[in-house]
């Protein structure tokens, strides 16, 4: 398979506040590769720098060092022209779907953002809005109501839905499902599931929790501190972790059967005493 | 008065939160306020008087007739009187309401202008620009604004318009900050980033989504800007400054002051006209301000249902009764809506806690939970209403309790463990002073340092010493959950009611709060009601489940029976929405071709 | 924290220096003709020149400039053209009037802003409306009206302190007090409007925070939350409002100095603008800002007292 998105040694270090301060490495020399079609779950906890590798890809952080390629261009430092072409292929939803919409805009507004930018606009925008209000499983009269008006989980459809405006070939997915509910959360993913077979869209799935990333993802990248500690197939990488901090974080969540979690706290304990 | 700053005050310091309505909604609105139509109407008229002066008066305002001095109201062609040189008083205070005006405009336009310019830029652009703009505009703020107007009086060409421009450059710092910050928000806004990853244009981004926030409350601040000016131009009018040949409202006041003892009320016309000029400005624009910030009309309930809106008939409510810790029965709070009724979001919840006993009480968002909670601990804000035909901990009514009464229970026998640990310390103060305070008043100041630092220490924080003269923001998330936990267990509770305790945090410091919750509640033998979306944290930690939706009681029982077994409908779909642990993704990687595919959905 | 006073002290000599220089070189470029104001119309050329050389205003500006700057470093601020007073002494025996009332001012503005904010942000109420009408009263009727309405109520009509004149407060305290009352009630009002609402906003967004809850789930008392730990917290954002109160209050003080015939800075830098008189204004200009600077040092104080995470590190 030819990698859709190769990130080659990425570095990120954000720009320090003081002058004499130096700020620490958010990234430190990540690879990792996409193929076209496939879904990759990056997982880390807070402030490993999961998030950071979204925004650089997306060109929201600028790298210190490595490059980013796209279908083997280099698209790591892009002007704002060339942005706008790639955001042809290249596409987000964000983790909060409240301040991911903004909130004095109708949705058939929002919607046709990324159209506008792309010079289609009127009547063949209008129908591309309704048609893709029917993907995410949204009824059509919603193009003139504001975001206030939907739940959680039917602001993540619509944000789904801008994402795929221009058909991307890459989303970029901050942590989609983790402000939803449990119910709901079960129905996003398995709609994220759904287009992925339907469009062959590839998804970059940023998230902290590791059940959502069974379900969703083809392979895992389990970030720690900056730098990539695992790499494999999801069946690999959480049924038999070979990094200590990959198996602390399997062990450390907890399942949903009191008798099994029973287990798992023990071998939890026993991996810690193991330790010291 | 000249206050170079903004009127963010009485009605909350968030003008972001009042834009985002309707614009078009926001103007009828404010045409819908009497107080704000009737300041309009005053206002125009006012505007009209000094627009058509010429043809309203019959002498110029300098004119100076010796028969009129003094003259009284009412004397022909002097409706107003006379002044002390004969002056026609009506003539005067049309040209002052002019010269108002005029320095009105001069000086609101001036700050907004260079103001909002400049925040717009600093606000977006950010880094080295926004730094400086910031250092300029925050030294412009502390410049004694009213003694360089006065001192540079020379240099303006000793003119009133003149003054009023360098005044104008001391108001804009206020809009500078306003714009700069409302621009800031909205930049780090998701939204925009969305935006910005759909390749708009920086000029798109700001008309699209930045403008629209800060227009509302730039014009807001552009009124209090222009009151500000016509007061200052009084002022230095008042003192002297300003030509002779054109009377406005300072000179009169001034003229009319020291003619005080002989007509005192030639005082009463400057005094006035300039005051009906300032409160019909700000009384539209507290007008505006309260016509962008009204609540909409509409119900915020989602106009679409919502995805699981199938409801599902009430379950059996917990019939048997344990000899219970806290007893809780018919359980019902309620909150005050716009349109006066009354919100129920708990209606009828039963439950009980064991002593020593674990009780997880779970639900999706609104479920009515952390009110329930909340209920218990007396700690619901003072608008809403709750009832129940028993609600009683150890055998005491809480219900219709004393708040005096109620506090001396959470000081003791209740205690509780919040969400995000980080919010629920006073940044102010040090971590050790704070736990002193929850601390009983009979233990000697030896005996409390040693029973905090002892407590530390069992809460698992390594170095307790060193950790009492740490402020909050000085400590991560994980260790101010465990010095929380601790304030909590301080008193030996009966029952601990934790709020979603480890949701804040990530999984390998949820597992040791877990346990370090568990062992907690083992050694003193609490009896905790914990509050989780997480069954996740339910399977670790509990002993029976209580599941609610939408305020209401859907089923409880023993937590293997509510995993493996549960009766109820909902339950099951809440079960059966865990995602299942031992299969992970089945189906390959989707095949694409090659060549992009077009109008494949 | 030593560093950040030093730090904050260096960037009130900037500010100086910016004004003091502001002021020079404007008034400098409009070519104000002091002599020929000084002489009157008719005097001689030769007269003129003479007077200029005399006063030294005929030399290069640059000159001008630095022989004052160095004169300041020496405590001597010049002489001033009209008066041929020393524009320190002159400002020094000014200095007690002007401060007088805006010291008293502050310290009213203060006690009720205090129990006027804390007061409607924990029970609302009629006291919301309360802070609504000062704020909107402090707009309406600017401080000139004010001033007017007091003396004619206070001084002339009921005759109980005196209409104008200053009374040092080492001659009568009491005498002080009625001489300084009314101009410092009139300028705290609009110091009242701001600090007020501010400090009822902040305390309301303090009240409302989870910590608060959590204080009271500790049992610990309302009297403790409101006056301990939400005061505490509430009021680092309105120190910032209080300094901006201060700077608006001492200007507003230069209009309510002539209502009450004071003999402050005001009527001084009014009299030393209409002139031209250069030493003077820049006295005025240096004392102003210097006043402010020290101000807001004392803010910048007390706020590093009161917020930990300016204070530590």
């Amino acid at each position: 398979m030819n990698a859709l998105l190769q990130i080659e040694d990425l570095r990120l270090t954000y720009p320090s506040s003081g002058f004499r301060k130096r700020s620490p490495e958010i990234l430190k020399g990540v690879s990792l590769d996409i193929a076209a079609g496939e879904a990759v779950g990056l997982v880390g906890e807070s402030g490993s720098g999961k998030t950071t590798l979204g925004r650089a890809v997306l060109g929201l952080a600028a790298p210190t060092g490595g490059r980013i390629l796209f279908e083997g261009h280099d698209i790591t430092h892009l002007d704002i022209k060339d942005r706008r072409s790639l955001a042809r292929d290249l596409q987000v939803v964000f983790q909060d779907p409240y301040t991911s919409l903004n909130p004095v805009l109708q949705i058939a507004d929002i919607l046709s953002e990324p159209l506008i930018a792309q010079g289609i606009e009127g009547a063949e925008a209008r129908k591309r809005v309704m048609a893709l209000l029917d993907r995410v499983g949204m009824p059509a009269n919603a193009a003139q109501r504001y975001p206030r008006e939907f739940s959680g989980g039917q602001r993540q459809r619509i944000a789904i839905a801008r994402a795929l405006a221009l058909k991307p070939r890459l989303i970029v997915c901050d942590e989609p499902v983790s402000a939803l509910d449990l119910t709901t959360q079960a129905r996003v993913l398995d709609l994220f599931v759904e287009l992925q077979r339907d469009t062959g869209v590839a998804y970059l799935f940023i998230t902290h929790d590791l059940a959502v990333v069974r379900h969703i993802s083809h392979r895992v990248a389990v970030m720690y501190r900056g730098e990539l500690v695992e790499t494999g197939t999801t069946a690999q990488v959480t049924s038999a972790p070979t990094h200590e901090y990959t198996k602390s974080l399997l062990l450390a969540a907890p399942t949903c059967d009191p008798d099994r979690q029973k287990a798992r706290r023990e071998a939890r304990w026993a991996l810690k005493t193991g330790k010291t | 008065m000249s206050v170079p700053e903004l009127p963010g005050g009485l009605t909350g310091n968030e003008p972001e939160q009042a834009s985002p309505k309707h614009r078009a909604g926001a103007l009828s609105r404010l045409l819908h306020n009497p107080l704000g139509l009737i300041s309009l109407i005053v206002l125009v008229i006012l505007i009209l008087l000094a627009l058509f002066t010429p043809l309203l008066t019959h002498h110029s305002p300098i004119y100076a007739s010796l028969n009129h001095v003094n003259a009284p109201v009412g004397t022909p062609d002097w409706p107003l009187g006379g002044d002390q040189y004969g002056r026609d008083i009506w003539s005067r205070v049309l040209t002052s309401i002019q010269v108002s005006l005029i320095s009105a405009v001069i000086g609101a336009s001036v700050g907004i202008v260079v103001g909002a310019v400049f925040g717009l830029i600093a606000g977006y652009v950010g880094r080295h620009t926004d730094a400086i703009a910031s250092w300029v505009f925050n030294l412009l703020m502390t410049f004694p604004a009213l003694v360089l107007v006065m001192l540079l009086y020379p240099v303006m060409g000793s003119t009133y318009q003149g003054m009023m421009l360098i005044f104008g450059l001391f108001l804009a710092p206020g809009i500078f900050r306003l714009v700069r910050n409302l621009v800031q928000a909205v930049r780090n806004e998701l939204y925009v980033d969305a935006a910005r990853v759909s390749g708009l244009s920086n000029w798109r981004i700001l008309s699209r989504h930045v403008l629209y926030v800060v227009r509302g409350p730039i014009v807001i601040s552009g009124v209090f800007l222009a009151s500000s000016a016509i007061g200052v131009q009084a002022g230095l009018a008042f003192l002297g400054f300003g030509s002779t040949q054109t009377p406005s409202f300072g000179s009169m006041t001034n003229d009319a002051f020291a003619n005080i003892y002989t007509a005192p009320l030639q005082i009463v016309w400057p005094a006035l006209f300039l005051a009906l000029l300032n409160a019909s400005l700000i009384l539209l624009g507290n007008a505006y301000r309260d016509a962008l910030a009204a609540p909409q009309s509409k119900a915020r309930k989602p106009a679409v249902p919502d995805e699981q809106a199938e409801t599902e008939t009430v379950a059996t409510p917990a019939n048997k009764t344990q000899g219970g810790l806290l007893s809780v029965r018919n359980l019902r709070v309620s909150y005050p809506m716009p349109d006066g009724g009354r919100k129920l979001v708990v209606s009828g919840l039963s439950l009980d806690v064991s002593a020593g006993e674990i009780v997880g009480l779970v639900g999706e968002s609104g479920s009515g939970k952390t009110q329930t909670a909340f209920s218990i601990l007396g700690l619901l804000p003072k608008e809403a209403q709750i009832s129940a035909d028993c609600l009683s901990l150890a055998g005491d009514p809480l219900i219709g309790k004393g708040a005096g009464l109620m506090r001396k229970l959470r000081q003791g026998v209740m205690s509780y463990v919040p969400q995000e640990p980080m919010a629920n310390l006073d940044p102010a103060f040090t971590i050790g002073s704070q736990l002193k305070e929850s601390l009983r008043k009979t233990v000697s100041r030896r005996e409390a340092h040693y029973m905090i630092v002892s407590l530390l220490e069992r809460v698992g924080i390594p170095d307790p010493e060193a950790m009492m003269k740490q402020y909050p923001h000085q400590i991560s998330g994980g260790m101010a959950q465990r010095v929380l936990i601790a304030a909590a267990v301080m008193s030996r509770p009966k029952l601990l009611i934790a709020d979603e305790p480890t949701t804040a945090l990530d999984v390998t410091l949820q597992a040791e709060i877990l346990d370090l919750l568990r062992e907690l509640q083992g050694e003193l033998g609490m009896g905790v009601l914990l509050v989780t979306h997480n069954f996740g944290v339910v399977a670790d930690l509990c002993d029976r489940v209580v599941v609610m939706k939408e305020g209401e009681l859907i089923e409880e029982g023993p937590v293997r029976e509510i995993f493996h077994h549960p009766a109820m409908d909902y339950t099951k779909e809440l079960v059966s929405a865990i995602l299942d642990e031992e299969t992970v993704r089945p189906d390959p990687p989707a095949v694409v071709s090659s060549s992009r595919q077009e109008g494949f959905w | 924290m030593l560093t950040f006073i030093l730090k904050r002290i260096g960037s009130g000599l900037v500010l100086i220096f910016i004004v003091t220089a502001i002021t020079f070189f404007l008034t400098f470029g409009v070519g104000i003709p002091v002599a020929q104001n000084i002489l009157g119309p008719s005097a001689s050329a030769d007269a003129i020149a003479n007077l200029e050389a005399q006063l030294g205003i005929d030399r290069p500006i640059m000159e001008q400039y630095f022989s004052w700057l160095i004169g300041v470093f020496h405590g001597d601020l010049g002489i001033s053209y009209f008066t041929r007073e020393p524009v320190v002494n002159a400002l020094i025996t000014r200095l007690p009037v002007t401060m007088s009332i805006v010291l008293l001012s502050c310290l009213i503005t203060l006690a009720i802003s205090v129990v006027l904010g804390v007061a409607s942000a924990a029970r609302g109420g009629w006291l919301d409306k309360a802070l609504q009408g000062i704020a909107t009263f402090s707009y309406v009727f600017p401080a000139i009206i004010l001033g007017i309405v007091l003396v004619y109520v206070f001084a002339i009509a009921l005759r109980w302190v005196p209409a104008i004149g200053f009374v040092p407060i080492s001659k009568s305290v009491s005498g002080w007090f009625a001489s300084v009352v009314l101009p410092a009630v009139v300028l705290s009002i609009g110091g009242i409007a701001s600090l007020a609402a501010q400090l009822r906003g902040s305390m309301i967004d303090e009240l409302n925070s989870e910590y608060v809850r959590s204080l009271r789930a500790r049992g610990v008392s309302e009297i403790s939350i409101l006056l301990k730990h939400t005061l505490r917290n509430a009021a680092s954002p309105a120190l910032t409002t209080f300094s901006l109160a201060f700077i608006s209050m001492f200007g507003a003080s230069l209009f309510v100095e002539k209502i009450f015939a004071l003999p402050g800075f005001g009527t001084y830098g009014y009299t030393a603008t209409i002139q031209g008189d250069l030493p003077a204004m820049l006295g005025v200009s240096l004392f102003s800002v210097g006043l402010v600077v020290v101000v807001n040092l004392a803010v910048d104080l007390a706020n590093g007292w009161l917020n930990p995470k300016v204070r530590v590190r």
